[in-house]
């Protein structure tokens, strides 16, 4: 049998293998192209990020990610991810839960679904302006807050262009996005497992903490880091908002990018650029692995 | 047991509405706002939907408007050009690629479009070399940037139907491979191209990073210039723009509802637009 099996391919091994590279081929724009448009650029932030002013490899770029300003704007930048993550994942897991309670084929339940998937992209210059439009110095609710109890806002200073102001704007995308990512574990929840605490005489309280609480924590944790990492990645809305100074490290690389480079630093930018790489890849790895915890309990 | 079970759907209830009230003024204010805001000078709303007198009083905002549009039509054909033919070749003739592909076209999620802009800034020193220095060319890089959304679209269209099958059937009546493609494949995952089409436009319509950093225009662009000098219509263009984006994502998320419900065996058809934008960083 075996001198059979063998016997057949070898006939035949030369087609297969001549066809295998024509088969090749018709991958061959699309590797093209995300070589010249995806792999180009992240080797030119990776090896950039190493390489000296004069050519050659050199630490300098890395080490001067240990600047204090630098350090700062991660410091900030992780800071608001960190805080607009919390915020958004609490308040999003609240209105998640109350989707579940609702009829699972309801009105109510469809709409807000859509509406979140549209709002977790709502984000950039329209967001900008939405809040401008809002609370900025002649917005909507900041007027209407004068005129009708004559409170002013911004009596301790002007805090929308700051970090508290971003703080609230991004949690307009990531309370969303939140809803979107983490009702799927909620809807994993099985009823009869409240009924089997009940039967064993527990009370909601032990039920929430012994047995949904733990089930839920993978999800609620991985969901919470994928939102983490897309305040962290986000730009345009920052830039549109912040015209002044560049606090977070985003702003700090279209520095980089667009002013005049001083000498001896025009490789901070790509070393910048590699640590949010790198900060992002190690959130989205946790994730990753949250997400799998969470399908085999609540698949 | 009843009574206790009446009480808690009183409860949930109660909580329900108490999460969805305080939220949705959140969620609400800032669209009431931009109504609002854009209504104060009551000659926005009559320019924006005169496009001689626009383009006149406001001739950046008409170029982004019109860059804009020509990028999400070129960069949705582009995308498809490229991800369409590659997906189904892979799956009929080189299966084993399949994780490569899958692991290339979802690389860009965990690549910020800033850091993305810094590796394109030499690529498109050349570009600029080869065809100019016109917004069109961003459809490159945009390209690379809804990559991961349309090749989830694509995919799970693709995973609803037997490729090989409808393929291997089609060539042993005769088609060649141009005919497979075009008048057996692509009609059968017509709601995932046309998915994977409109979540590329909402994408492109809303993107800035790229395009103000490698200083070309579009819409997000002219948007922000235009804040500068006039508010007013900044925020009214914000919202028609916004709008346009609600629509077709509302739009995608019906085809989505309807496909699944259409076909009851595809169970990774489009976990709804909304799953597959999940991981996006806000139209940035």
């Amino acid at each position: 049998m075996a001198e059979v099996v063998a016997a057949v391919p070898q006939r035949v091994a030369k087609r297969p293998r001549l066809r295998g590279i024509t088969a090749l081929l018709g991958t061959v724009p699309f590797f093209a192209y995300v070589t010249i448009f995806l792999i180009i650029p992240t080797l030119v932030v990776v090896l950039g990020a190493f390489a000296g002013n004069e050519g050659g490899v050199s630490l300098d770029s890395v080490k001067a990610l240990g600047n204090s300003y630098i350090l700062d704007a991660f410091g900030r930048s992780i800071a608001l991810s960190a805080i607009s993550a919390l915020v958004g994942a609490v308040l999003g897991a609240l209105l998640a839960y109350a989707l579940v309670t609702a009829k699972p084929d309801g009105v109510l339940r469809r709409v807000v679904t859509a509406a979140a998937g549209v709002l977790a992209q709502f984000g950039g210059v329209t967001l900008a302006f939405a809040f401008l439009a809002t609370i900025g110095l002649s917005g909507f609710v900041t007027v209407w807050l004068q005129d009708t109890f004559s409170i002013n806002l911004y009596e301790n200073g002007v805090w929308l262009f700051e970090l508290p102001g971003l703080t609230l704007v991004y949690t307009y995308f990531q309370i969303p996005l939140m809803v979107i990512v983490f009702l799927p574990a909620l809807d994993g929840i099985r009823p009869q497992w409240r009924e089997a605490t009940e039967s064993l005489g527990g009370t909601t309280w032990q039920y929430w903490t012994r047995v949904a609480g733990p089930l839920l924590a993978p999800a609620f944790l991985g969901s919470a880091l994928l939102l983490f990492a897309n305040s962290f990645s986000a730009y345009a809305t920052a830039a549109a908002l912040v015209s002044q100074g560049s606090p977070l490290v985003p702003l700090q690389i279209r520095g980089a990018l667009t002013s005049e480079v001083l000498l001896g630093q025009q490789n901070v930018g790509k070393a910048m650029a590699l640590g949010m790489v790198v900060v992002v890849s190690v959130v989205m790895t946790l994730y990753t692995l949250l997400q799998k915890r969470t399908s085999k309990w609540l698949g | 047991m009843a009574g206790v079970i009446a009480r808690r759907a009183r409860k949930q209830r109660v909580f329900r509405w108490t999460v969805l009230t305080v939220l949705g003024v959140f969620f609400v204010l800032p669209l009431i706002a931009m109504v609002e805001f854009s209504t104060r000078d009551s000659t926005t709303w009559p320019a924006l939907v005169d496009w001689p007198e626009l383009s006149e009083r406001y001739p950046a905002l008409a170029e982004g408007i019109t860059s804009s549009l020509s990028q999400a039509a070129l960069t949705a054909l582009l995308m498809l050009f490229l991800l369409v033919p590659t997906a189904v070749w892979v799956r009929l003739r080189l299966p084993r690629l399949r994780r490569v592909i899958e692991f290339l076209c979802l690389l860009p999620l965990t690549i910020p479009a800033i850091v993305l802009v810094v590796g394109l800034a030499p690529v498109y020193a050349w570009v600029t070399y080869f065809f100019g220095g016109s917004s069109l060319t961003l459809v490159f890089a945009y390209t690379i940037l809804v990559l991961p959304y349309a090749y989830r679209a694509i995919d799970a269209g693709l995973s609803a139907i037997d490729v090989r099958t409808l393929a291997e059937a089609a060539r042993s009546l005769g088609a060649g491979w141009g005919t497979v493609m075009w008048r057996v494949v692509l009609p059968n995952i017509r709601s995932a191209v046309l998915s994977a089409a409109f979540l590329t436009v909402a994408l492109v319509l809303g993107e800035f990073t790229i395009a103000s950093l490698l200083n070309r225009t579009n819409l997000q662009v002219a948007i922000n210039f235009l804040g500068k000098s006039s508010a007013t219509m900044s925020v009214a263009v914000s919202l028609t723009a916004l709008l346009l984006a609600f629509v077709l994502l509302l739009l995608l998320s019906l085809l989505g509802g309807r496909r699944r419900s259409a076909t009851a065996v595809a169970p990774a058809a489009p976990a709804a637009p909304a799953a597959s934008v999940a991981s996006k960083e806000p139209a940035a």
